[in-house]
């Protein structure tokens, strides 16, 4: 069955159309509008492991287009932890279910998920694998904000070892023509292998670990989080972090229309003071999490966005 | 020593396969893949680091009274992809096969990434390496999409 596991899955054209009709569905993502496009339809909700904004907005996105969803529940009260593969737990979902949404920790298990199921999968994250949904709602954003995808200066920053956001969201860029700076101290460069893939594309990848020099040229400034738990010690990781950190007085000779984005959730990395900027995108991108998933899903369930919704859905 | 030399090693055999321009120490690894273990009543005859022009030095596997079939073959190619066969019936050889590198490598090998969906055993689904290049050989996993260690990959022979 087809499903959504990493950016390969969608050509150019089929991410630009994907992005149109959630563009359309925007009132109904905003509760502005009733538009039951997927009236009837089931998403199974597959959290093997824990996820806020994934899991809610999906089940936001299916809500709002009318369907229903159902969860897995805690991992640890689940069958899960009575030893029961992958595969049976996605045999059983998918009796239940119309469409499946799932994150589980090992690298690999959303396209095996895909391989055993006889419904769509989306993948939500999948180990220190990929994450497409999370990509399609960053290119919506970075479009939203810029007009295009093609030609950006994007510069991803923090852990791009093993942030999975960035892995996607890099690939996708660069299909697009965008200019990619990776931004990173020296233990959390970006993996070799996805930079020498990224370079047999044809790319040309800047790799520095100087971000505050890269921020006025930036269209784009994508910050991740530099989790604590990957350094030795205490000492290491507070002199790594505070070079990562950006503060709205950074932001004094950016371009005006440069955004910030940050796949959530932050810890120090953005100080409040930059919320109140311009460049501050990380909440409607965050919004925007709702819109590309149920663009996303009606997609995969061949269900046509009318190019007129105002004709179909009715004003709340 | 001169090939025939490296041939006479092990007398001839009547029936079975020649597996001849195995990498040298590679042999093991190639009986282990084939499935080819000691408590079989098949005589198996090993030679390893023998001379040879073509590879510098090479491993020779004679199995006595089994014929390899050409799907059995071709799980060698991730080691042994150069080896010659031959079938050999009544003391001549019948057939000369060839290893033939297929587009995906099932049940071969499981992926060597150790946070792979498949490192659980109790999952059903066939092991499924991708071969991304021809040469120099590079596969990658179809779950995680990591390329795989072919070294190591001797080490998860399934």
């Amino acid at each position: 069955m087809p499903g959504l596991i990493t950016m390969d899955d969608l050509t150019n054209e089929e991410i630009t159309s994907i992005l149109d009709d959630a563009e359309r569905l925007l009132p109904v993502a905003r509760g502005e509008m009733y538009l039951p496009l997927l009236q009837g339809r089931i998403l199974g909700n597959l959290f093997f492991e824990p996820s806020t904004r994934t899991r809610m907005s999906f089940e936001t996105a299916m809500k709002r287009l009318g369907g229903d969803v159902v969860n897995l529940g805690d991992v640890k009260t689940s069958s899960v932890v009575k030893g029961e593969t992958l595969f049976d737990t996605i045999q059983m979902v998918d009796g239940y279910t119309d469409i499946i949404a799932m994150r589980h920790p090992r690298q690999g298990a959303a396209q095996y998920a895909c391989d055993s199921a006889r419904v769509p999968i989306l993948n939500g994250g999948d180990g220190a694998g990929h994450h497409p949904t999370q990509t399609m709602l960053d290119l919506f954003t970075i479009r939203q904000a810029h007009g295009t995808l093609e030609g950006l200066n994007v510069v991803l920053a923090g852990d791009l070892r093993y942030g999975r956001t960035v892995h996607s969201l890099s690939h996708a860029l660069i299909r697009f023509g965008c200019n990619v700076t990776f931004a990173s101290p020296d233990s959390l460069r970006m993996p070799e292998e996805i930079v020498a893939d990224l370079k047999e594309h044809g790319a040309e990848v800047v790799e520095t670990d100087d971000l505050l020099a890269q921020i006025n040229n930036a269209d784009v400034i994508y910050m991740t989080r530099i989790q604590k738990e990957r350094f030795p010690d205490e000492d290491e990781y507070a002199k790594v972090a505070g070079a990562y950190k950006l503060q709205a007085s950074d932001l004094d000779g950016a371009k005006a229309e440069m955004i910030i984005m940050h796949p959530l959730p932050r810890v120090d990395e953005i100080h409040p003071s930059v919320d109140s900027t311009r460049h501050a995108r990380y909440f409607e991108q965050a919004f925007n999490g709702v819109v590309a998933r149920m663009s996303l899903m009606c997609w995969l369930l061949g269900v046509t966005v009318p190019e007129d919704i105002n004709e179909k859905g009715v004003i709340l | 020593m001169s090939q025939e030399g490296n041939m006479r090693r092990v007398t001839a055999i009547k029936n079975g396969t020649v597996i001849d321009h195995v990498p040298a120490g590679k042999a093991l690894s190639v009986l282990k893949m084939l499935g080819i273990e000691g408590d079989m009543s098949n005589p198996v005859s090993l030679v390893m680091n023998v001379p040879s022009k073509k590879m510098g030095g090479k491993d020779i596997i004679k199995v006595e009274d089994r014929e390899l079939t050409q799907n059995e073959l071709d799980r060698l190619a991730l080691v042994a992809p150069d080896a010659s066969v031959a079938i050999i019936r009544a003391y001549s050889v019948a057939e000369k096969l060839e290893i033939n590198l297929t587009e995906e490598v099932v049940n071969v090998a499981r992926c060597t990434f150790s946070n792979c969906i498949t490192i659980n055993p109790r999952e059903p689904l066939p092991h499924r390496l991708v071969v991304t290049k021809r040469d120099p050989l590079e596969l990658r996993c179809r779950y995680c999409g990591k390329t795989q260690d072919i070294e190591g990959l001797v080490d998860s022979l399934l």
